[in-house]
């Protein structure tokens, strides 16, 4: 068979593209076509786009395997790849200073991938390559030698809680899902992914869009559904385009459509692409918006798995919930159970991202403690800065202090300290991030994004909002942060769904570890951070200033005034603040204070 | 633009579609959702225009006027935030010349848009432009793209 012996791998995960996988996919494309290049030769080459490899911050990662053997290289664009193919692929000597060191090490070691087995290893639009790495072989178990309750006490024994954010456990949901009896029934797939700031579903739907498919399958015949939607959003297109290749390969393999595996089970599934609203990621809000409403909420007066899509018994699970069915069915739930806590079994994904120097996609046994991530894992913050707190649920999430760096990551000690599980987006704040702002910025957020159905969540989200904008204008007052703290109470207290409730959660969070900078912007009139706008001057320092004019010609306002090669001056009545002097000085003659 | 509404409507009826992919098809074919194209269904459909107009609202996705030629997209994710988009972004209004409370330049060049995250949240900050992903952005990549938009819409005249 051709292109067994050498087999190249280019990460097109969200990262890869970004950082111009496809452009290194074409240069090797050419290389290897390359008239020098004995033609047979470039036959036994095989090019393989896959998923996320994880490691992000160092795209594009190649991956050359020659007889078995595996080199991974990192950092690659189109100009490295000439030597690549001559020094490597043809003289079989690895290009040593480009192959991945140390980092690429560290972040693997303390992962253990389940949902992510497959992404960065298939070809994502390849369904054979998914067949031959075990796939579809748990929805042929589930379907031909199970029975729905069967796979309902599997998956509760695995002890899987739903990866949305609430984690509810999945086994009680599908259980009530299979209990109730009715001639229509559907499953949904939330593909949503609301949490601005993450990437854990989109990396899977567009990395190993047939593990989602089958775990809706396993699921539809759990609780007896014969019809499925995937909702994803407006902003994933190659997410969108992957799922439904996936399904069209599906139903022509006839694993999806009538008669699956030939057991007269039918299952069809149909993708639905969301057009942007945070607060479709809410199940009743999603629900609605597949009926081509405005994606509001309702009230739970009675469970989906009772009324949900079209008033129908519904069953409705997370993107990455689906994606670790195939597994728990095939090994087992005691294995899926022991990988994690005692509460929580498995793993987690997570998006780490922010200001830490292994940016990227990992998975990690619950229970494992954030040190590790951000430390060993991620391998610190960049540039020598230190931590400040580390970000987790997003907007409905809160911000964990660097002092409480070794609590364990799971559900419930994540709650404790004052912030949630969330869908997975884990984003690093290290000193030059303002609290006040980053509290603000998420508020802005979600006062945008509420439905504006209830009205704690709609006025009273507004009128914190107004609170923090004065606090970090410089306007604001005694009594502000208790103010906020009351606001948030009852907010948290009365709005009708997840998205008010939560939404105090970052103000919350800060005030409780922050207080401090709170203090600061209201007594002082200080960002200790240097971030926000209204507290801050730019100055520049005489000694430091060679006169060279960058910083004149940069500024959009005219504010700063000086002959070549003497030094410059910085009308303060003028700047906007808009820093862009700052970034362009190669002197780090502008004080920033 | 009437036969483009008619290809809509059948998609409608053959997809079992509903007020939301009607507009996705809109905006797709128009850049925007042109109040006419409103009407027109819902006489069709006899379906109220404030229902259509409801739901565009409430979706980021949907625009109810034109947008410039050539699309910015800021990136406002958390990511991107915390590596300093909020700057980028203000910084580009400036340079565009496009008022706080506007998207789109005066002389319908330029449209500078927000989004919450585009899931590429390693390569923070990051800019879309005309569909192409820039990452790691800095205000000097990111004046010299815009560098050459202008210089080209100047040769490319309209
Ligand atoms: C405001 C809001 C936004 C949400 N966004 C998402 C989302 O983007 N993706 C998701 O899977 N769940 C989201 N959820 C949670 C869902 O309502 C639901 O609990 C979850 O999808 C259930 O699946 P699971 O049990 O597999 O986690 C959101 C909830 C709220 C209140
Ligand atoms: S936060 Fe900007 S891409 Fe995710």
């Amino acid at each position: 068979m051709s292109g067994d012996n050498i087999k190249i791998k280019i990460c097109m995960g969200p990262g890869g593209i970004a950082a111009g996988g496809n452009d290194v996919i074409e240069a090797f494309k050419g290389q290897l076509t390359n008239q020098r290049i004995n033609a047979s030769f470039g036959e036994q080459c095989s090019l393989h786009q896959v998923g996320c490899r994880g490691l992000c911050a160092k795209d594009v990662l190649v991956e050359i395997i020659i007889d078995g053997k595996e080199t991974i290289y990192e950092n690659i664009n189109p100009e490295k790849v000439p030597r690549i193919v001559k020094e490597h692929i043809l003289g079989d000597n690895p290009v040593k200073e480009w192959i991945a060191g140390e980092d690429y090490d560290n972040f693997k070691k303390k992962q253990i991938k389940v949902v992510l087995s497959h992404c960065g290893e298939i070809d994502p639009e390849d369904m054979n390559a998914y067949i031959e790495a075990g796939g579809y072989k748990a929805a042929h178990k589930a379907l031909t030698s199970m029975s729905p309750s069967e796979i309902v006490e599997t998956v509760k024994t695995s002890n899987l809680r739903g990866r949305g954010g609430a984690g509810f456990p999945t086994g009680l949901k599908w259980e009530l899902g299979l209990r109730i009896k009715s001639d229509v029934k559907y499953v949904i797939c939330n593909g949503d992914e609301g949490d601005p700031g993450a990437f854990m579903d989109r990396s899977v739907m567009e990395g190993d869009p047939h593990s989602v498919i089958e775990g809706m399958i396993i699921c539809a015949k759990a609780t007896e559904s014969h019809k499925g939607y995937i909702y994803v959003r407006a902003e994933y297109p190659l997410a969108v385009k992957r799922l439904q290749q996936a399904i069209d390969q599906c139903l022509q393999k006839g694993y999806l459509g009538k008669n699956i595996f030939d057991t007269g089970f039918d299952f069809d599934i149909r993708i639905f692409q969301g057009a942007g609203a945070f607060v479709c990621g809410e199940a009743t809000a999603l629900m609605r918006s597949i009926e081509g409403k405005r994606g509001m909420p309702t009230p739970k007066l009675w469970r989906s798995a009772e009324k949900g899509l079209w008033e129908k018994p519904t069953v409705l699970n997370n993107v990455e919930t689906f994606a670790n069915i195939p597994k728990i069915i095939l090994n087992g739930g005691d294995w899926f159970r022991n990988l994690g806590t005692e509460r929580s079994g498995g793993t987690k994904v997570f998006s780490l991202t922010g200001n830490i120097k292994n940016s990227g996609l990992i998975e990690v046994p619950l229970g494992i403690s954030l040190r590790e991530i951000i430390y060993d894992i991620g391998g610190g913050i960049e540039g020598g800065r230190s931590l400040k707190a580390v970000q987790t649920g997003g907007p409905s999430g809160g911000c964990i202090p660097a002092a409480l760096l070794d609590i364990e990551v799971d559900y419930e000690s994540l709650a404790k300290v004052g912030s949630i599980m969330g869908s997975g987006g884990m984003v690093v704040l290290d000193e030059t991030n303002c609290m006040v702002n980053t509290a603000k910025f998420f508020l802005e957020f979600t006062q945008a994004e509420s439905c504006g159905k209830c009205t704690p969540c709609r006025i009273g989200t507004k009128r914190m909002l107004e609170i923090l904008e004065r606090i970090t204008n410089g306007n604001g007052k005694e009594g502000d942060i208790e103010l906020l703290e009351d606001l948030g109470s009852h907010i948290r207290a009365t709005s009708l769904c997840g998205l008010g409730m939560t939404a105090p959660n970052p103000v919350l969070s800060t005030i409780r570890y922050f207080r401090d900078e709170y203090e600061a912007h209201i007594k002082d009139r200080k960002c200790p951070a240097l971030v926000c706008r209204n507290l801050i001057t730019y100055s520049i320092i005489e000694e430091e200033c060679t006169g060279c004019g960058a910083c004149k010609r940069a500024c959009p306002v005219d504010s700063i005034r000086g002959v070549r090669k003497k030094p410059h001056k910085i009308d303060p009545e003028l700047c906007v603040k808009c820093g862009t002097c700052f970034d362009v000085c190669k002197f780090k003659a502008i004080l920033k204070a | 633009m009437k036969k483009i509404l008619e290809k809509i409507l059948k998609n409608y009826y053959e997809n079992e579609g509903n007020v939301i992919s009607i507009l996705q098809d809109i905006e797709e074919n128009f850049g925007y959702i042109p109040e006419e194209a409103i009407n027109w269904f819902s006489k069709k459909l006899d379906i109220p225009a404030s229902r259509f107009f409801g739901t565009a609202t409430f979706y980021s996705q949907f625009h109810l006027k034109p947008k410039g030629k050539n699309i910015l997209t800021v990136c406002r994710g958390t990511a991107c935030h915390v590596k300093g988009s909020e700057r980028l972004i203000n910084r580009i209004l400036m340079e565009l010349d496009i008022p706080p409370e506007e998207d789109t330049s005066e002389d319908g060049k330029f449209t500078v848009e927000r989004v919450a995250c585009i899931g590429t949240c390693s390569m923070a900050p990051v800019v879309v432009i005309n569909g192409r992903v820039l990452n790691k952005v800095t205000l000097d990549k990111l004046f010299k793209e815009i560098e050459k938009l202008k210089k080209r819409s100047k040769y490319v005249r309209g």
